[in-house]
């Protein structure tokens, strides 16, 4: 297994390069610049600008360059936040990030498994139809709907919880953007876990099971839940990826000082560091979690084998 | 599928939005929170270029003159200014004993400092043409002329000598932006380029930097050195990063909220009803436009299609029913309450509505037009909910009157930005333009020939002349009338057609007290003090 992580890790390096030129070639096609605004500036300060960024270089040297940077561990300038690296502005929002995207994670699987093994276990009840009918809203109702609507019931009427991120100090102004970035994957979660589930409970060795005499409980936990769980691991990949997208939408509502909001700010301010930055870091990350998904599968399905 | 899923939507939000109303819980102790509609991009005063940038180093700094909570130019660093006849010397007496946030004292050298930092071409200032009035200022900043030569000196601790290289009525309020303020030596030489951060910074303003969380907050706490601290009533000020203007509103109904940087558009009507006296609107030092592209047919050499296009537009309709809240009607360059200038208005502005559009029809066929042969424009906007609705209106208007057909192109700003420099594909654009500073020169001087801001490439040799006249003089009145002249040539000559003049939209909580609305759009929170409720 360990040969085929190392294997892995060398193949993500072409993917990596590819997503950084195209990155690379995309933002500084799209029209304007760091330093374009209305206010416009006279040609001098603006030389004065380009030269400091060095952004009079034609583009293959300043790929060239930022490349270098990248072996170096060096993600250059921010040309927005004028006097911070990208790496500091990264590293600083990441902790806020990893925070909200692991706490949704772990919400989400939990209350996702747990609502979905109900389910299977009442097939056709009241309790199925309820958890069934959640999760089809859940799914259907865009974050940016649901987070206005949470602070609005959390915040405004019932005064329990902050707005907005800086609102309050504690885990308090965690909790609605937890939320906000979980629901939809808790609602997912739960139908696939109860799909799986359901089919599993019908095999052949869970009736073996049964004859043996275990009981409901021993059967699911020791033998149904561990094959059932497989859809659910194979969703994991999709998973991170809707919470890294949605927690750009949840941390500009809720003013969390994130990756994400940078990342948007970024792309329309026309910060081409901020922006390739978070590229590198999203495409690695995506990259990692995928490799992880894939060594786990081989864990739980004694069915894979790596070579 | 989709229609439901958006019909439940809409429903939990409506719910929700009727049942969130209520009046915003109070906010304790002695700190005001203030909204911010994006981050700082640096605390750096010579670096910055943002709006937000600026409300926040305005608490942190002061410069020479400043503000009152109503817009009147005070001296402030400075207790005097005195200036010389031919109106091109300014020598400013600065107070006993100011300070800096640390203890240093503070001199002049440090706003000799900071405006030759703010100049120097390593800086890469975005707003060095702030002071481009002053002598060799031009020179420096292009690389031609060594720092150490800009007119700007210190011949002893307590006193700045500025010298121009023309009579700028307008230089202290230009004195006002947090660029020309100054700066600490020691700060900067121990920090370089990033001494503007917590624990680095040092100020001199009412407040100092306490903590930033780029992306969220900047926190300020009450400068016991200021030389007006005793009267400094607010301790300590949060500024909440909120992006979106829903959200603030939200936080500001949740109580978290003093100061909104804004009021969203969609909820204006919603917001006023609520709220009634707690929303504050004043009109400000701006106007939105549409300008012709002059460099290209149609609109080049034709100035009664320009003249037609501008007539047909029926303003009161677009600031009342297309926009409503609170916009006034454009009919001049420069808008309403500008410092010693009355703007001429554009010549149809008298005519009833029936007159205008006859008259738009009489001109509309002068330039060559008519029902048979009608004029294909396209119009140019950028992507944004407001800039659609006045497209559309007048599109709408331009058809009805003079039966144009024109088509509604929208681009992403950069874009459009981009299209609009290079002046080549556009015919009709959107475009705005925001005061630097309480004159009518921010307006006039961006349409002159040459001006990296003159969008519509007008270029009228009378209109620089008479701006060339109005800049030479040293009596105010004078120089009010040359600028005023200038702008009626402007105006007939309708390169753009100014459309309204935005208004500044604040919530501030009946908590709030010493809030003043000026055309600025300045609010220093030491002005303001809070009644606290514990």
């Amino acid at each position: 297994m360990l040969r085929y992580t190392l294997l892995r890790i060398l193949g993500a390096i072409p993917t990596l390069l590819l997503v950084i030129a195209l990155a690379f070639v995309m933002v500084h096609a799209a029209p304007g610049g760091p330093f374009a605004d209305d206010r416009v500036v006279s040609p001098d300060i603006e030389a004065n600008l380009n030269t400091a960024y060095d952004l009079d270089d034609p583009l293959p040297k300043q790929f060239l360059r930022y490349v270098g940077g990248l072996l170096r561990g060096d993600l250059g300038p921010s040309f927005r936040y004028v006097d911070r690296s990208v790496s500091e502005l990264i590293g600083g929002a990441l902790p806020y990030s990893l925070m909200l995207g692991a706490a949704a994670m772990s919400l989400a699987l939990v209350l996702g498994v747990g609502a979905g093994t109900l389910a299977a276990l009442r097939q056709d009840s009241v309790l199925d139809r309820l958890i069934m009918g959640f999760s089809m809203t859940g799914i259907s109702i865009p974050v940016f709907v649901v987070a206005p609507a949470l602070i609005l019931l959390f915040a405004v009427k019932l005064k329990w919880l902050p707005a907005g991120w800086s609102g309050a100090p504690g885990v308090g102004r965690y909790v609605l953007p937890v939320v906000t970035l979980a629901l939809p994957q808790i609602a997912y979660i739960a139908r696939l876990t109860r799909a799986s589930l359901i089919d599993v409970l019908g095999r052949d060795f869970i009736r073996t099971a049964r004859a043996q005499g275990l009981g409901t409980a021993t059967v699911v936990r020791v033998h149904a839940l561990k094959p059932a769980m497989l859809p659910v691991l194979s969703y994991l990949g999709p998973a991170i990826a809707a919470i890294l997208t949605g927690s750009v939408v949840v941390e500009e509502v809720f003013g969390i000082p994130g990756v994400g909001q940078f990342f948007v700010r970024g792309a329309l301010n026309r910060d081409y560091t901020l922006v390739l930055g978070i590229v590198v870091f999203y495409a690695s990350l995506i990259v990692a979690l995928n490799l992880v998904v894939d060594v786990l599968y081989g864990v739980i399905d004694p069915r894979v084998r790596y070579r | 599928m989709t229609s439901f899923r958006a019909i439940t939507a809409l429903a939990i939000a409506a719910l929700l939005v009727t049942w969130g109303c209520s009046e915003p819980a109070p906010v304790a102790g002695n700190t005001l929170q203030r909204g911010l509609p994006s981050d700082p991009e640096t605390l750096d005063h010579h670096k910055a270029r943002s709006v937000q940038a600026a409300e926040v180093l305005r608490d942190l700094g002061e410069g020479l003159a400043a503000y009152t909570a109503t817009g009147e130019l005070v001296p402030a660093a400075a207790e005097r200014w005195d200036v010389s006849d031919d109106g091109l010397t300014y020598t400013f007496r600065l107070r006993d004993g100011l300070k800096w946030s640390n203890g240093d004292a503070l001199t002049a050298a440090h706003f000799v400092a900071g405006m030759r930092r703010l100049v120097n071409p390593a800086t890469a200032a975005f707003y060095a043409q702030m002071i481009v009035d002053i002598e060799n200022a031009d020179g420096i900043v292009s690389g031609d002329i060594p720092v150490s030569m800009l007119g700007v000196e210190a011949p002893d601790d307590r006193t700045v000598v500025l010298r121009l290289v023309q009579p700028t009525p307008y230089l202290t309020g230009l004195l006002t932006h947090p660029s020309t303020f100054p700066i600490h030596p020691g700060a900067f030489e121990t920090h370089g380029d990033g001494f503007a951060r917590p624990g680095k910074l040092v100020s001199n303003g009412a407040y100092r930097l306490d903590a930033w969380v780029p992306g969220s907050l900047v926190s300020l706490k009450r400068n016991p050195h200021y030389w007006n601290d005793a009267a400094t009533s607010i301790d300590a000020v949060n500024y909440h990063v909120v992006v979106q203007n829903a959200a603030e509103l939200n936080r500001y109904r949740a109580g978290e909220l003093h100061v909104t940087s804004t009021v969203p558009t969609d909820s204006f009507a919603q917001v006023r009803d609520e709220y009634g006296a707690q929303l504050r609107i004043a009109p400000y030092l701006s106007v939105y436009y549409y300008g012709f592209n002059l460099t290209k047919a149609p609109f080049s050499d034709n100035p009664a299609l320009r003249e037609a296009l501008s007539m047909a537009i029926d303003r009161e309709l677009l600031a009342e029913k297309v926009l409503g809240r609170g916009e006034r009607p454009a009919y001049s360059w420069v808008p309403p309450g500008v410092h010693n200038y009355e703007p001429p208005r554009l010549a149809f502005a008298a005519l009833n509505k029936q007159e205008r559009e006859r008259l738009a029809r009489l001109r509309y066929k002068e330039a060559g037009y008519g029902p048979d042969e009608p004029l294909q424009v396209e119009v140019r906007y950028n992507t944004n909910d407001t800039n659609k609705r006045i497209a559309v209106a007048i599109q709408a208007m331009w058809r009805e009157v003079l039966g144009i057909e024109a088509t509604l192109i929208n681009e992403e700003f950069q874009v459009l930005l981009a299209n609009m420099r290079a002046a080549e594909i556009t015919q009709v654009f959107r475009s705005s333009w925001i005061g630097d500073y309480n004159d009518a020169h921010t307006f006039l001087s961006i349409l002159q020939k040459g001006s990296p801001a003159n969008m519509p490439r007008y270029a009228s040799d009378e209109y620089d002349d008479l701006m060339a006249r109005a800049a030479a003089q040293v009596d105010p009145e004078r120089r009010r009338l040359y600028l005023e002249e200038a702008e009626r040539v402007l105006l007939s000559d309708h390169p753009v057609i100014p459309l309204y003049v935005w208004v500044s939209r604040h919530l501030v909580s009946p908590q709030v007290s010493g809030w003043g609305d000026n055309v600025l759009d300045y609010h220093y929170s030491q002005h303001l003090s809070l009644k606290t409720t514990d």
